[in-house]
C-alpha cells in the first residue's frame, strides 16, 4: 500500500489535465480558418486514456494519497469511469456541433476536459477543501460552457444565471465546511466522522450539514434549490446541457454520499428527514413542472429535477443497497439524458431551430433513425422494462422498500406514472403527428462520430437495462467500501441482477 | 478540571464581533441623536468624494478593460501563492519526507502559470490596439 506513488492515484486527472492544456495551447497556434476537429479527436484520445487509467486503478489497493486528501477505491473508480464515459460521448456528439459557427471551438474541448478533471477530483476527494476545489474547477468551466452560443441572448442569460446562483450555492457549501471545521477541528471526512460520533456541538454540526446540503442540492438541482435549471438548460447549447445535466450531478451525488454516509453517518436522524423532503419535493415539482412545458429543453430540465428526486430516494434508504442503487441510477440516468440532448442537438442544430414540441411533429418520417434512438431514450426515461431507466428505478424503489420507506416509494411510483405522460406526448409528436413538409429544414448529414456516440448511448441504455450485472457489481463494490459488513443485504443484492435474465 | 468545550476558543472572536458592531452602532446612533439635521442642496451634494457624476454609469465599456482587470487579478493571486511556499520551503523536506517535493510542486505550478501566459499572449489579449471585433 505504501508502494503506490501518489501520482498514480490521480492518474486519470493528470492525463485529462495534460490533454486539456495541450488542446488549449495548440488552439491559438492554428490559423483561424483551420478546422478544430483534430483537437477534438486528440481530446477523445486523452479521454480514452483517462478511462483506461481509471479502470486500471481498480487493480490498485484502495488507499489515500497527498496527505489524506485523495482516496481511490472502487467507489471513486466507478464515478471516474462514469464521468469519463459521459465526457467521451459528449465529445463524440459535439465534434461537429460548432463547425463553422464559433471561433472558440478549441477552448470548448479544453473546457470540457477541465470540468471533467474537477468532477473526478470531487469523487475521489475525502477532504472537504479538496471537494471545494474540484467543485470550483468543474463549475467555472461549466459556467462558461453554458454561454457558448455567444451571439445568442438566451445563452448569455443561461450563463449569467448559472454563474450567479452557482457561486451563491458554492458559498453555502464553503460556509458549511467552515462550520464543520469549527465543530470538529478538521475538514477530513474521516476525522469529521469521529468528531460527529463523539456527539459534541450537535447544533453546529446540524447547521454545517444543512449548509452543505444546500450547496450540493443546488448542484444536483434538487428542489427547493432547482429554480435555475429550466432557464439554464433552455439557453445552454444542447450538447453542453447533456453533459452538465449528468456529469456534475454524478460528481455532486458522489460527494453527497461521502458526506452523508461517511462523515455524518451517525447523524442520519437529521439528514434522512431532510433528504426525504427534498426527494418528495424534487419528484413532485419536477414532474408537475414538466407537464406544462412546450419547450423540449425546458421539459427535459424539469424531468432532470424529477430524476434527482428518484436518486435522493435511494439516498434516504441509507444502506449498502441504497448506495449501489444510487450509483447505478446515476449511470443509467447519464446514458439516457446525454442521449436525449444529443438527438435534440442534432435535430435542432447550432441555432436551435427545433425547440418546441410542435417542431417535432412527424419527424419520424424524415429522421427514422434519430427518432428511433430518441424513442429508446424517452422510454428509458419513463422506465419501460428492458431499458436502463427501468432497472434503475426498480432497484431504487426496491431498496427504499427494504428500508421501510413505504410512503416515499408510493409517492415515487405515482410520480413515475405522472412522468410517463409528458415523455409519451413527445413520443406521439414524433410518431403520430403528420409531417409538415413546408417546415422542412435541411440538416447536415449525421457525421460518423455522432453516429458512434449515439450508438454507444443506445447500447449503454439497453445493456444497463438487460444485462446490468457488470455495472451493478462495480456499484456494489463501491458500496462495499462504505458498508464492509452488510451481510444481510448482500445476499439479496446478488440475486437481484438475475431477475431480468 | 474539565477541558473546556472546543467552542470556547471562539469566545474572543465573538467579543471582537460584538465590540465592532457595538462601536459602529454607537457612533452612528450618537451622530444621529447629537448632530443637527439641516439638509440643504449644497450639503447633500458630493463633497470631497470625487467628481460630480456625468452621464449614466450603465454605459457599455470595451471588454478589454475587463480582460486586463481579470488578468491582473489572476497573475497577482498566482504570485501571492509563492509567498507561503517560500516561507516554509526549508521545512518541507522534513514534513513531506521527500527532499525535492516542494521544488517539483512549485515547478509544476509555475509551469501552469506559464501555459496560461503563453495562451493569452497567443490569443492577442495583451495587444491593446489590435482591433479584435470578436474579443
Amino acid at each position: 500500500m505504501t508502494a503506490v506513488s501518489p501520482a498514480l492515484r490521480i492518474l486519470p486527472e493528470i492525463l485529462l489535465t495534460l490533454t486539456g492544456v495541450l488542446v488549449m495551447v495548440t488552439e491559438p497556434l492554428l490559423s483561424a480558418k483551420t478546422s478544430r476537429k483534430p483537437l477534438g479527436i486528440f481530446a477523445l484520445l486523452g479521454t480514452l486514456a483517462a478511462i483506461a487509467a481509471s479502470a486500471w486503478q481498480l487493480h490498485l489497493p484502495a488507499g489515500t494519497a497527498f496527505f489524506n486528501t485523495i482516496q481511490t477505491d472502487a467507489f471513486s473508480v466507478f464515478f471516474h469511469l462514469l464521468i469519463g464515459g459521459i465526457l467521451l460521448v459528449t465529445l463524440l456528439v459535439s465534434l461537429n456541433y460548432f463547425e463553422g459557427h464559433s471561433t472558440y471551438v478549441g477552448e470548448f474541448y479544453a473546457l470540457l476536459l477541465f470540468s471533467a478533471v474537477g468532477m473526478m477530483l470531487m469523487t475521489s476527494a475525502i477532504e472537504l477543501l479538496m471537494v471545494f476545489l474540484g467543485l470550483e474547477i468543474s463549475s467555472i468551466s461549466t459556467y462558461i460552457l453554458a454561454g457558448y452560443r455567444k451571439r445568442s441572448a438566451v445563452s448569455a442569460e443561461a450563463s449569467i444565471k448559472y454563474f450567479l446562483l452557482g457561486s451563491f450555492a458554492t458559498a453555502f457549501f464553503l460556509y458549511g465546511v467552515a462550520l464543520c471545521f469549527g465543530a470538529t477541528g478538521s475538514t477530513n471526512i474521516h476525522s469529521i466522522a469521529t468528531g460527529v460520533a463523539s456527539g459534541s456541538s450537535p447544533l453546529l454540526l446540524a447547521l454545517a450539514l444543512g449548509m452543505m446540503l444546500i450547496g450540493l442540492g443546488f448542484k444536483v438541482s434538487a428542489a427547493p434549490f432547482h429554480v435555475w435549471t429550466p432557464d439554464v438548460y433552455e439557453g445552454a447549447p444542447a450538447p453542453v446541457v447533456g453533459f452538465m445535466s449528468t456529469a456534475p450531478k454524478a460528481a455532486a451525488f458522489a460527494v453527497l454520499l461521502r458526506i452523508t454516509y461517511t462523515g455524518f453517518g451517525t447523524m442520519s436522524h437529521i439528514w434522512i428527514p431532510l433528504l426525504w423532503i427534498m426527494a418528495v419535493a424534487s419528484m413532485t415539482i419536477g414532474n408537475l413542472g414538466a407537464l406544462t412545458q412546450r419547450n423540449v429543453k425546458r421539459m427535459l430540465a424539469y424531468s432532470s429535477i424529477a430524476h434527482a428526486g428518484y436518486l435522493l430516494v435511494a439516498f434516504t434508504a441509507f444502506s449498502a443497497d441504497g448506495l449501489a442503487a444510487a450509483c447505478f441510477y446515476t449511470a443509467a440516468y447519464a446514458a439516457m439524458n446525454v442521449g436525449a440532448f444529443a438527438i435534440i442537438s442534432y435535430l435542432s442544430g447550432y441555432d436551435e431551430r427545433r425547440v418546441h414540441l410542435q417542431d417535432y411533429a412527424g419527424l419520424a418520417k424524415r429522421h427514422p433513425l434519430a427518432s428511433a434512438a430518441m424513442a429508446i431514450f424517452l422510454l428509458s426515461l419513463i422506465g419501460i422494462p428492458f431499458t436502463a431507466g427501468f432497472f434503475g428505478k426498480f432497484y431504487v424503489f426496491t431498496t427504499a422498500m427494504h428500508s421501510g420507506l413505504w410512503i416515499l416509494v408510493t409517492i415515487g411510483l405515482l410520480n413515475s406514472g405522472l412522468a410517463a405522460f409528458y415523455y409519451l406526448r413527445f413520443l406521439s409528436q414524433l410518431y403520430m403527428q403528420p409531417y409538415d413538409a413546408a417546415q422542412d429544414i435541411s440538416e447536415a448529414p449525421a457525421q460518423p462520430a455522432f453516429v458512434l456516440g449515439i450508438a454507444i448511448l443506445v447500447a449503454a441504455v439497453l445493456v444497463l437495462g438487460i444485462i446490468p450485472n457488470r455495472v451493478l457489481r462495480l456499484a456494489q463494490a463501491g458500496a462495499a467500501t462504505y458498508f464492509p459488513c452488510s451481510g444481510t443485504n448482500a445476499a439479496e443484492v446478488h440475486t437481484q441482477p438475475n431477475l431480468l435474465r | 478540571m474539565n477541558k473546556p468545550a472546543y467552542m470556547w476558543n471562539y469566545i474572543p472572536l465573538l467579543m471582537q464581533i460584538l465590540a465592532a458592531v457595538g462601536l459602529a452602532g454607537f457612533i452612528i446612533a450618537a451622530s444621529w441623536f447629537i448632530g443637527r439635521h439641516r439638509n440643504s442642496k449644497v450639503k447633500l451634494a458630493a463633497y470631497e468624494c470625487g467628481m460630480v457624476a456625468q452621464g449614466d454609469a450603465r454605459g457599455r465599456f470595451s471588454v478589454r478593460f475587463y480582460m486586463v482587470a481579470m488578468l491582473f487579478i489572476l497573475f497577482d493571486v498566482e504570485a501571492v501563492f509563492m509567498l507561503p511556499w517560500a516561507v516554509i520551503y526549508r521545512k518541507l523536506p522534513a514534513t513531506t519526507g521527500s527532499r525535492f517535493f516542494g521544488f517539483w510542486e512549485m515547478l509544476v505550478y509555475v509551469g501552469f502559470v506559464l501555459v496560461g501566459f503563453f495562451y493569452i499572449w497567443k490569443k492577442g489579449i495583451l495587444e491593446w490596439s489590435k482591433d479584435k471585433a470578436d474579443l
